[in-house]
């Protein structure tokens, strides 16, 4: 009952803290905002009736991303609905709706009321979709076609799949999150990007030696099951590309997070699934020519058609 | 210390593109090999790129093997690896930047590439410098050859084409274009080569 309630209370606190963004909004103009239907839309929708003919004049509206405040979005029209409350702001070019957009209007009404107003996907929600996008529909390992030396050499015993999987989960999400920090801190404000390879393989080998000594010394019989695998991460593609696509896209904290976390355990679920088959199949009569590894890549390639049926999927 | 092979320069390079081709033989760095074998032009770009850096790995490593603690040699290698992918990343995006856009984040890859580390492992390490030069000549040959030879298949059955230029003027199976083929693709070429061998071994003994 007590510890229920300390979970409950935690997970409450959580959801808080990440969710405090989405109700800094606030304008008593505008009643809701948010990303329309098509790819370069947003509705706003206001508070009370207004004029047709301000509202649905472009030059009105400065549109920009939170973080480049210089650069305004071009506006295609604005279109107000029969209600006179909805209006449907239509760019030329269709938005990033991972990032947060600066909208403010004026000459709302009469005396020339100015609003500015915050539009950004729920926060929680988009990252549950970064996580689920690495972990399903972007997975690592069946439609990027990253990690599969690992994956092939690994995959043939259920118990070895999961030390794997489980080990290389750990060290994604360490390095991952220690290479945004050395990005966000010290590559970029010193215009360092062309070390990013040296810089994120290091912070790799870096996590790797670590975890090893310190397993070794802490928990030897946890040393015993995971210790061959570590080696094997560096070799794993995958280790490095999450590094670069943080670094690309720049993600923020959780953002990154959740990105680590997919990738480990899309490519968790990628040596299970694949270890299963992989078992079954010595027992199965397989012709000659392609006993062992060609018949494991024949049997991956289903397993990326499979994949290929989430694609297009799209949470929030 | 130095464990001279007993191979001549040659037998090195050949070792390299047969015996012990590195996708075919000793399946490492199959990433690309699935990922982007989809042209000729492709797998002869990267190979380019890999060539170069296992050439360079190789001979940094067998010069300074002497000096490098064994504890710390796996991390040596890898970030040895990481200047030299830097170099080339730098190189391509500067004098071919379309075929750079192509290869995307493959480039980069490279530092990941199990071959490389195994190989500064396995020879350069215990190595003179020349032989760890001809063995990474081998190597980066083998790999440019199974690639271009997976992007031949790929290309001429996906669009009929052969480095751009129409040769069949029809598209046999399209399926061959799809990422995913490369799964496919190593896989019934690995049968292929492995009944070849059953084959030539069968013929031996008759």
């Amino acid at each position: 009952m007590n510890t229920n309630h300390t979970l409950r209370r935690i997970l409450l606190s959580l959801v808080l803290l990440l969710g405090l963004p989405v109700l800094a909004q606030g304008q008593e103009l505008i009643a809701d905002q948010d990303f329309g239907k098509g790819p370069n839309e947003i509705v706003v929708t206001f508070a009370g009736t207004v004029d047709r003919a301000m509202v649905e004049d472009p030059a009105n509206y400065r549109v920009y991303e939170e973080q480049d405040p210089d650069i305004l979005l071009a506006l295609e029209s604005v279109v107000l609905a029969a209600d006179q409350k909805t209006a449907t702001l239509t760019f030329k070019e269709p938005l990033n709706a991972r990032l947060s957009h600066v909208v403010t209007i004026s000459h709302l009404s009469e005396g020339g009321g100015t609003a500015a107003f915050t539009v950004m996907k729920p926060y929680l929600g988009y990252l549950f979709s970064i996580l689920i996008g690495a972990l399903l529909i972007n997975n690592f390992v069946f439609t990027k076609y990253l990690g599969l030396c690992v994956f092939f050499g690994t995959s043939k015993r259920k118990d070895t799949a999961k030390g794997m999987g489980l080990t290389f989960t750990m060290v994604i999400v360490v390095s991952a999150i220690m290479s945004w920090f050395f990005y966000q801190f010290i590559l970029k404000p010193y215009g360092l990007n062309f070390l990013q390879i040296v810089v994120f393989i290091g912070l790799v080998s870096l996590t790797v030696q670590a975890v090893d000594t310190v397993l070794r010394k802490v928990n030897p019989a946890l040393f015993n099951a995971f210790g061959v695998y570590l080696v094997l991460v560096i070799a794993n593609c995958v280790i490095i590309a999450v590094p670069l696509i943080l670094a690309d896209n720049e993600y923020k904290f959780w953002e990154s997070f959740m990105l680590a976390l997919g990738a480990g355990g899309g490519f968790l679920l990628a040596l299970y699934l694949m270890s299963s088959v992989r078992e079954r199949m010595e027992l199965a009569n397989i012709p000659r020519t392609f006993k062992g590894v060609p018949i494991a890549f024949i049997v991956a390639g289903q397993f990326a058609l499979a994949f290929l049926g989430f694609s297009g999927l799209v949470i929030f | 210390m130095t464990v001279a092979t007993d191979k001549t320069n040659l037998q090195l390079v050949v070792n390299g593109i047969l015996n012990e081709n590195p996708i075919f033989r000793l399946v490492l760095s199959m990433c690309p090999a699935v990922g982007i074998s989809t042209t000729v032009m492709n797998g002869f770009m990267l190979g380019i790129a890999v060539l170069f850096v296992q050439v360079c790995s190789s001979c940094t490593i067998a010069l300074f093997k002497n000096v490098i603690h064994p504890r710390i040699r796996i991390p040596t290698y890898t970030l040895t690896i990481a200047t030299w992918v830097t170099v080339i990343d730098m190189v391509l995006a500067a004098y071919l930047p379309e075929a750079y856009a192509k290869m995307g984040i493959f480039i980069k890859l490279i530092v990941a590439f199990a071959i490389i580390t195994m190989r500064l492992e396995m020879f350069a390490s215990k190595e003179s410098v020349n032989a760890s030069f001809w063995d990474g000549i081998g190597m980066g040959l083998g790999f440019m050859f199974g690639m271009m030879a997976l992007g031949f298949v790929r290309e001429l059955l996906g669009m009929g084409t052969l480095l751009g230029y129409d040769v069949l003027g029809f598209k046999p199976l399209l399926f061959f274009v799809l990422p995913l083929a490369g799964f496919f693709c190593v896989g019934l070429m690995m049968a292929f080569f492995n009944y070849i061998e059953i084959v030539y071994k069968r013929a031996k003994r008759a």
